[in-house]
């Protein structure tokens, strides 16, 4: 049964160089990590068996998505590359590469059916992805800065993305106009001092009931260059473009959030790392301010929740890929 | 007061009697006679042609992994990837893909050591030659070449810094040089402070409060003149010539088409403005670019700033090239220190000074030159190792500048550089 509150280390992998993303198998078989070179990892679970798989990508990798079924990995570079992976069969290697985006493939998500990937980039740019054939289905230029975030919806037909500059813009995959416009503005700052654009949307999660999503980040970046800011994550409505609540964390002072994420009793969490270190922050809709918040041991850059809703893993600087178990048992 | 350099001895009183008579004669400003007290040797050996040089200073600290210096694929390497250039064999940071075109143009010093990890002892070192001490201060580049390149008639001054934000004044970086040679900042391009006439004041008015300004100035000089007062005079005679020609400093007379090429950002109006300037004939500007100080997210930073650096830079360089400009202007980019090789836990990269590069290019200057290495993961220089003390050499060198002499400052002679050092010769052409 979820209890955050009672939240422990379930396992804990070793892996010899600093984790950037991760993701969880939908069956539960394995997580997949990335690492700071080009790298991808699988480790096979509860045993943690790591398989390095084939360099595919000429750069870090930040982007990692799986198919519904486990079966595909879909890893994005800041080589600009999408490639295709058959992640859950014994030999692992690269099915398809796609020159996908011009500079880093920042971000990407896939659609509920599997049939689709969206990817955002330093372009500006959002695509979508046949996953049968390859083939570029769709593709918006609104952004007017780097895309640091997509997310399809849970009715795979319209997608949620966010910039460097805070903008969330809603699309239909049937149209090419902009369905819909949110200020996510205090996840940007602009330093005038150190002349840098810090900070933006990097993350967002739709409530599974579709009325709710939220846009991760960070806030009171006075200064960005050394690393002084704090995790905030904005949940609005839908109906209305309405902000409803601006989520933030006593005590975190150095810290922002890689990826939030809805648990199944409404609880929105969230992984801040940071000069603080790790943490999973957790908020209900009542309150501004955290309920509940876990100390991880070491800096946190990404994590994902399993399909029971009850396991969550963390990538870490520290090269650990850690399973945290959300409730009691 | 009495500046140290008018101090009395010969050198000044020389100096002091050719500036008299100029100016009671009327026929050179004081800008030329106040030249005239200090220099010594150095100017000598100037070439005929005049040099000049501009410095790109990147401020905070510039990673030499994301520019001069990659390493993809390594521990150290980073997400960024290594492209070619227009130097067969050379490959730089794909974040600098105009610049890399120009490389040909220009000569990379990879081996730099200076072992100074603080940001102003750094800098100070990077732009003196010399490193800090408690004992002296010494005359950063900007005024040691407005001293010994700038045209001893010229009506310009000789030191710009063109810096990021509004604002403006001098700095009071020439040392025993004097306040003649300090920096004139350009705030975000613009023209020097306050040498905008209002407009209530009238051609005629104008002329009748210099008038006034200057007859009142002889009778206090008659008795009582020192040189602080003769820099007073200086400064207002250089006001004055300012104003005049305030359009020198105005970026936005240049052709649209360049000012589109160079891009409408405020770094790309600075690069232009350099160019106008040394097209002018004033010996130094300095251009900032900030900031690199990135201990968080290095790399979505240096995309940032680089990505801004490249294309105006880049188009400066050609320029320059094009307009048969190259062979008497040194370009230098520089910073007061690299960024570690490792990367730390907020993807960001530290202070680094063991293993870093400097780029330089023009006047003498090799072409398409690299100088130095460093080992597989750029922790450390193993070949050619070259710190400030002999960049700052090989800098005035390039322009003709006779390092191992000295000013004659206060009856004594200072080095122009650091006479522990010598210039890179493998450097010059």
């Amino acid at each position: 049964m979820l209890d955050v509150t009672k939240a422990k280390i379930i396992h804990d992998f070793a892996h010899d160089r600093p984790l950037l993303a991760c993701r969880y198998d939908p069956k539960e078989r394995f997580v997949v990590t990335s690492s700071e070179d080009y790298r991808l990892q699988k480790f096979s679970l509860p045993g943690g068996e790591k398989t390095i798989l084939p360099e595919a990508h000429n750069s870090w990798v930040h982007a990692l998505g799986l198919s519904p079924d486990g079966q595909i990995l879909y890893s994005g570079g800041c080589d600009g590359k999408l490639v295709f992976w058959n992640i859950a069969d014994a030999e692992v290697k690269p099915l398809r590469t796609l020159d996908a985006h011009q500079g880093w493939l920042r971000t990407l998500s896939v659609s509920p059916d599997g049939s689709l990937v969206a990817t955002g980039g330093n372009d500006k740019t959002v695509k979508v992805w046949n996953t049968q054939t390859g083939e570029l289905v769709k593709q918006w230029q609104g952004h007017a800065k780097n895309v640091y975030s997509v997310q399809f919806m849970p009715d795979g037909k319209r997608i949620l993305s966010g910039d460097l500059g805070g903008a969330v813009q809603l699309r239909s995959l049937d149209a090419d106009d902009i369905k819909g416009n949110f200020e996510a503005k205090p996840l940007h700052t602009y330093e005038g001092g150190q002349m840098v654009d810090f900070g933006g949307v990097r993350c967002l999660a739709v409530r599974p009931s579709s009325d709710q999503f939220a846009a991760g980040g960070l806030h009171k970046a006075t200064n960005p260059l050394g690393a002084v800011h704090e995790p905030l994550a904005l949940r609005f409505a839908f109906e209305g473009n309405q902000l409803l609540k601006s989520h933030v964390s006593e005590g975190i002072t150095g810290g922002g959030l890689w990826r939030v994420q809805w648990l199944s009793d409404g609880t929105l969490m969230g992984v801040s790392g940071g000069s603080s270190g790790g943490f999973l922050i957790f908020w209900n809709d009542q309150q501004d301010k955290d309920f509940s918040k876990f100390k991880l041991p070491a800096l946190a850059r990404d994590m994902d929740l399993s399909t029971n809703g009850l396991n969550v893993v963390t990538a870490h600087h520290d090269g650990h890929v850690r399973i945290t178990r959300l409730s009691e048992s | 007061m009495k500046c140290p350099y008018a101090c009395g001895s010969t050198e000044h009183l020389m100096a002091r009697r050719k500036f008299l008579s100029l100016s009671a004669s009327g026929a050179v400003g004081v800008a030329g006679g106040l030249g005239l007290l200090t220099r010594g040797a150095a100017a000598e050996q100037v070439q005929q042609k005049q040099q000049r040089i501009v410095v790109f200073n990147m401020h905070g600290g510039l990673s030499q992994l994301e520019s001069w210096d990659p390493k993809p694929g390594t521990r150290t390497g980073g997400p960024f990837r290594a492209i070619p250039t227009s130097v067969p064999g050379l490959h730089i940071s794909e974040l600098l893909p105009y610049t890399a075109q120009q490389m040909h143009h220009l000569c990379l010093f990879r081996g730099v050591n200076t072992s100074e990890d603080d940001h102003g002892k750094g800098a100070y070192m990077m732009m003196t030659g010399r490193r800090q001490t408690p004992a002296a201060d010494y005359p950063e580049i900007g005024a040691v070449a407005a001293k010994t390149l700038m045209p001893e008639d010229s009506s310009l001054p000789g030191h710009i810094r063109v810096v990021p934000h509004g604002g403006g004044g001098r700095g009071s970086d020439a040392a025993y040089l004097g306040p003649k040679y300090s920096s004139i900042h350009l705030g975000n391009g613009n023209p020097p402070q306050y040498t905008k006439r209002p407009d209530g004041i009238t051609d005629e008015a104008e002329r009748r409060r210099q008038e006034f300004r200057r007859k009142s100035d002889r009778r206090f000089l008659d008795g009582r003149r020192t040189a602080m007062t003769d820099v007073f005079t200086y400064s207002f005679e250089q006001a004055d010539r300012l104003m005049e020609q305030r359009d020198v400093f105005d970026v936005t007379k240049e052709p649209t088409q360049d000012q589109e090429k160079y891009g409408t950002h405020d770094f790309g109006r600075h690069c232009l403005l350099a160019r106008r300037l040394i097209e002018r004939g004033i010996s130094f500007v300095q251009v900032s670019h900030s900031n690199y100080d990135t201990h968080n997210e290095n790399f979505d930073f240096h995309l940032e700033q680089v990505g801004e650096f490249d294309r105006p830079f880049a188009t400066f360089v050609a320029d320059l090239a094009e307009r048969g400009l190259l062979d008497q202007t040194l370009i230098v980019v520089l910073s007061e220190f690299g960024r570690t090789p490792n990367i730390n836990l907020y993807l960001g990269r530290d202070h680094w000074s063991k293993a870093w590069s400097v780029l330089a290019g023009g006047a003498k200057l090799a072409r398409g030159a690299v100088l130095g290495a460093t080992n597989a993961e750029g922790t450390e220089v193993v070949d050619i190792q070259v710190d400030h003390a002999q960049l700052f050499h090989t800098y005035l060198q390039a322009v003709g500048v006779d390092t191992s002499a000295s000013f004659q400052i206060d009856g004594r002679e200072l080095p122009i550089a650091d006479p522990s050092a010598e210039p890179i010769w493998t450097a010059i052409a």
